[in-house]
This record gives C-alpha cells, structure tokens and sequence, in this order.
C-alpha cells in the first residue's frame, strides 16, 4: 500500500507489522466480547441466586412480623375452635424447650469439644489422626442419623419421648463442630507463650489452663456459638425423639415430652388449621431471629479477633 | 510442683532433658483427662454406628438385598424395597446440584470479582446469614411460596414445553421431586457461594495482576488462572455441598410429597433415604423400623464416603 502512495518499493516489515496490528486488535475485540459476555453471566448468575433468597427474607419478615409480640413468646399455644378460628396464643413453651434442650446440650457438648479441641491440637499421633479424620465426618453427618441413635438409646429404653434425648442428639452433634474450631484456635497460640511458660516451670495443664485456654478463648467461643446456632435450628432428631405430637402445655422438666420451635414449625406447617398455618411463619421468625443473633455474635468475636491479631 | 534434682556434669544430655521433662512438667493426670475424654467421644461415635447396625441388621437378614433392590415400599406391611429411595435421593441431588453448582460458581466469581467492594460486605454477610437459617425455614417457604408458584406457572409451562411428555408428565400439584430438588438447590447455594468465596479469596493477588498486565481480559483471567488455582478447593466446596443434599431430611420431607413408589416424572411426588426416616420412623413398627434403620445405614455410607473424600481433597489442597 505504502508503495503506491509513495512510489518506494515494497517494505516487507512494514506489511508485516501492520498484519499483526491487525490481527491484535481483531484478538483483542473478540477477547473483550468474550469478557463482556462471561461477566455479564456472572451479574445474571448473581441475580438469579439473590432472588429465591430474597424471597426467603421477603417472606419470613412479610408473613411473620405481625405475630411478633411480647404475649406471643410468652403465653401458652391456643386451639382454634369453631368460636374462634384465628385464636393461636403463643409459643411460649416451645421458647421454653429451645431454652432448655440447648442449654443442657451446650453444657453436655462444650467441656467435651474444648477437651477433644485441646487433644487433637496436642497430638500428632496415629490414634489422634484417625480421630481428626472422625470429628470431620462426623461434622458433615446427617443430623436424622443421630435421631435414630437417640431413640434406639433413650427413647426405647425410657419407654418415653423425653427433651433429654433431644440433648443427646442435639450434644453429639454440636461436639465435632466445638473440637475442630477449638483445635485452630489452640493451634494459633503463638509457640513462643507456650514455651515461655514451660520454661518456667509450669506444669502442661497449668500452661493449658492459663495460658494457652485464655488465649484461645475467642476462636473457642466462636465455634461454639456456630454449634448452638446449628443446634437451635436442627429439626430432623428432634421430630424423632422430643415428642410424640405437639404440645400446648408447659413443661421445664427434660425428662419428660417436650416441643421445642422447630418441631413447632414443623407440626403447624402441616396443620389443618389455617391459623396454625399461617403462625408457623412467626415460629420462624423467632427462631431465625435467634440463628442470626448467634451466628452473627460470633461473626463480631472473629472479626475483632483477627484486628487484634493483626495489630 | 516438684523441685529438680541436682543435675551433675557427667550425665548425657538426653537423660537430663528427659529428667528435667519428667519432674517439672510431665502432668499424668492431665494428659490422661485428654485421653479419656477423645476416647469418650470415640466410644459415643462407635456406639452411635453400632446402634444403627443392630437396629438395621433383623432387616438386612430377613430382606437381604431386597432392602436395596425391591421396587416398592408400603409403610406397615411391607415390602421394604429401598431402590425408590435411593433413585429419589440420588434424582434430587443431581437436580439441586445441577443450578447450585453453576450459579454458585459464577455468583461467588462475581461476588469476589466484579462487585464494588462497598456492596460486596453486605452481599456476602447476607449471602452467610441464608447458610446459617434453618431447614425447617426453607421447607415452610418451600409449601407457602413455591407450591403455588409450581401449580401455577412453572409445571404447566414445562408441561408444556415437551407435550406432555417424559421428564413433565403426571399430576401437576407442586408437591414432588422437581419442588424437592429446587429447594435443595437454593438451601445449598448459599453453602456453595460462602465457601467457593473464601476459597477465592486465597487466589494470590500477584497471579490475577500479572495475568492482567500481559494483556488478558477479565474472562481469561478466570479461566486460566483463577479457577485453576483454586480447583481442588472448589471441587472441596462442591463435594460438601453434595453431602448437605444428600442428607438433607426435613426440607425434603415437607416438600416431596412422601410417596416411596419409583417415580414417573419429575412432578412425581416420592421419598428420599433421610425423608421417609423422618416421617416412618416414629410410627414405624416391627420390621419397618429395623428396615429404616437400614435406609439410615445406606445413607451413612453415602454420605461418610463423600465426606472423606471432600476431606482427601482439601488435604491435598493444603498440603499443596
């Protein structure tokens, strides 16, 4: 081209040079469609994920947030009857079972997960390998498993539903979870306290109980916050060992049936009463209620954890 | 505590390391709680799969492979046949996995990538939050929300799309497998994205910049670095994602319609392994609560295998 106008013979490096040009900016076109493209997938991907999650949010707030009251967390569950169809009382004694069943769960899972926590993160050995191995199977075991163990151990052998054999599910499901977020956080202890400590003249379980427990405290507490909220939620073992149906009466004794919230969900979710129905949504909302605080108490724990660590 | 012993000059080093270990900080008891308590927590697991084996095992010699092969379930009589089961637990999976798998990937890609940081905390904090909200929850919105949705738009538009014919066929009233699947696959999405995110977030930076100022456009750059990089986390997230699908028991149970006969269609309504335990098994007596409990054997199998297998795979990855 350049010859014609300039009248110079051929200049092979020139044509060659502007072939590439060419080339490379044909590449680079189709490139950045293609990356227009993908990207673009990516937001719609995005989208399409927010939008049944949205509506999970959108829902529990829309339909539960009018049950929300003082008297409803309080006050005992009422049947509807032919008088009054939309009476439903309150939750008060599913609040109540939660309390309680989660409470003697997390005193039954804590001791043990720390323990088991400071064990694997103390030894290296064959016994405490294969162990590790269990704890993380262990942590991904359906939870309707440990029902079944529930009620072949505790509710056959006391002849009866009982919160305790909630507890013992709810407690050998929450221990995995506890040991493996204790373990890290023993293991990020720095080496340098422990053997400070050592060299002192202490004693392993006064290093462990002064120095490497009070270190590791908040990563402790954040996996057992997680395992609670985990806990709070879990319905399958629940439903299996609890109760034979649900209850509209008080009970603090654990040994005997008892109806914790989820459970509640569950039953008046398939009720033939449209109000029971319909108060399912405000179960739900307290209980996500709950699940959010915890998981978000431990959230903070972590965070403000790591500045420090970093500061 | 107890004092050291005078240490003279012509003992061996290790003796007086060993000495020294032994009277200052060997603690027996202590040491001795630790491993009484892993052994507790060892003997409670051991307990827990025999309780299951025994409780299965009347069935297993009484139905033999039966259990796993029979074509049909009737709750009370018997037969026990477990194949529904399992094709309805595999079905569910695979159609849960199937959205969750893709639309994870690409939500955490751009969630990690493309959006503003000052959106992106908010996002991925509520992105959390969805993981941590119970499965009752989502087996409630699944009746309220998704049932009408199903009845009225979404089965008679499939319906529609094939004529009538294999995988839309059948009764079109929401309850079913096609329900069951999609609310698996949007309970495990927010698993899938929270944990691929934390896995793309250990992409080194230098990787993505370099790439980048060689002239690569944002697409290759995901292709060719960042989803290699962090494959075998990836595939960690995925496989953890399967065995949450695959246990997954009281989400299912409110949605699938509790029907152990092999299915028809997607709109068929049936059982999985960990469902028909959940709603069986309180009522359940004589041999159909020993044939349960070999449903719950089959299902911890399946779902010890995929969980060390995810747990061979993040390993790897670590170790790499």
């Amino acid at each position: 081209m350049s010859s014609i106008i300039t009248g110079l013979p051929p200049d092979p490096i020139l044509e060659r040079r502007q072939l590439i040009q060419l080339k490379a900016s044909q590449s680079l076109a189709r490139r950045t469609l293609v990356s227009r493209i993908v990207t673009g997938l990516m937001w719609v991907a995005l989208g399409i994920a927010l939008v049944p999650l949205g509506s999970v949010v959108f829902a529990l707030v829309d339909k539960g947030v009018r049950f929300l009251s003082w008297h409803f967390f309080t006050s005992l569950p009422q049947l509807p009857s032919l008088l009054s169809l939309n009476t439903i009382g309150g939750i008060g004694n599913a609040v109540a079972a939660t309390l309680v069943i989660d409470a003697l769960a997390a005193l039954v899972a804590v001791p043990i997960g720390v323990i088991l926590g400071l064990y694997l993160a103390e030894w290296r050995s064959a016994p405490a390998n294969f162990l590790r191995a269990i704890v993380e199977i262990m942590t991904g075991m359906p939870s309707i498993l440990l029902g079944v163990f529930a009620y072949e151990y505790f509710v056959v052998a006391m002849k009866s539903y009982s919160g305790i054999a909630a507890v013992i599910a709810l407690g050998i499901l929450m221990v995995p979870v506890i040991a493996k977020a204790s373990e890290l956080a023993f293991l990020s202890v720095p080496r340098s306290l422990r053997e400070a400590a050592l060299a002192l003249g202490a004693r392993e379980s006064r290093v462990a109980r002064q120095i490497v427990l009070p270190t590791a405290i908040p990563g402790v507490l954040t996996g057992v916050l997680l395992a609670l909220a985990r806990a709070v939620g879990e319905t399958a073992p629940v439903l299996l060992v609890a109760g034979p149906t649900i209850s509209n009466l008080w009970n603090w004794n654990p040994f005997h049936p008892m109806t914790p919230m989820p459970m509640l969900i569950f039953g008046y979710a398939n009720s033939e009463y449209p109000s029971q129905r319909a108060a399912a949504w405000g179960v739900a909302l307290t209980l996500v209620a709950l699940v959010v605080i915890l998981t978000t108490s431990s959230r903070l724990i972590s965070t403000r954890m790591r500045r420090e660590r970093r500061s | 505590m107890s004092t050291l012993t005078p240490v003279s000059g012509h003992q061996p080093a290790s003796e007086v390391v060993e000495q020294i270990r032994r009277s200052a900080t060997s603690d027996r008891p202590f040491k001795f709680l630790l491993r009484a308590v892993a052994a507790f927590f060892g003997a409670v697991v051991v307990l827990f799969v025999w309780s299951i084996v025994k409780t299965a095992w009347p069935a297993i010699t009484s139905q033999g492979i039966h259990l796993i092969t029979g074509k049909s379930w009737i709750a009370g009589t018997g037969p026990y046949g477990g194949l529904p089961l399992i094709v309805d637990t595999l079905s569910t999976t695979a159609i849960a996995l199937a959205f969750a798998i893709p639309i994870g990937l690409a939500s955490a890609l751009g969630l990690q990538f493309q959006v503003t940081p000052r959106l992106r905390q908010p996002l991925a904090s509520l992105i959390e939050l969805l993981a941590a909200v119970p499965s009752v929850v989502y087996g409630l919105w699944g009746i309220a929300v998704m049932v009408p949705f199903f009845i009225n738009t979404l089965e008679p538009f499939l319906s529609h799309l094939t004529g009538g014919a294999w995988p839309f066929n059948g009764p079109q009233n929401g309850f079913g497998i096609l329900l069951a699947g999609m609310v698996l696959a949007i309970m495990i999405l927010p698993t899938m994205v929270a944990v691929s995110r934390d896995v793309l977030a250990t992409v080194p930076q230098d990787l993505i910049e370099g790439a980048l100022s060689l002239g690569a456009t944002r697409s290759q750059v995901f292709f060719r670095v960042v989803l290699p990089t962090a494959r075998t986390g990836l595939l960690g997230a995925i496989v953890l994602a399967t065995g949450r699908a695959l246990g997954e028991t009281i989400a299912v149970a409110m949605v699938i319609g509790s029907n152990a006969q092999l299915p028809h269609s997607l709109f068929s309504s049936g059982a999985t392994l960990a469902s028909i335990i959940a709603v069986e098994f309180g009522n359940a007596v004589g041999t159909e609560g020993s044939a349960l409990a070999a449903m719950a054997l089959i299902l911890m199998i399946i779902t010890g295998l995929v969980n060390a297998g995810a747990r061979a795979l993040t390993r790897r990855a670590v170790s790499r």
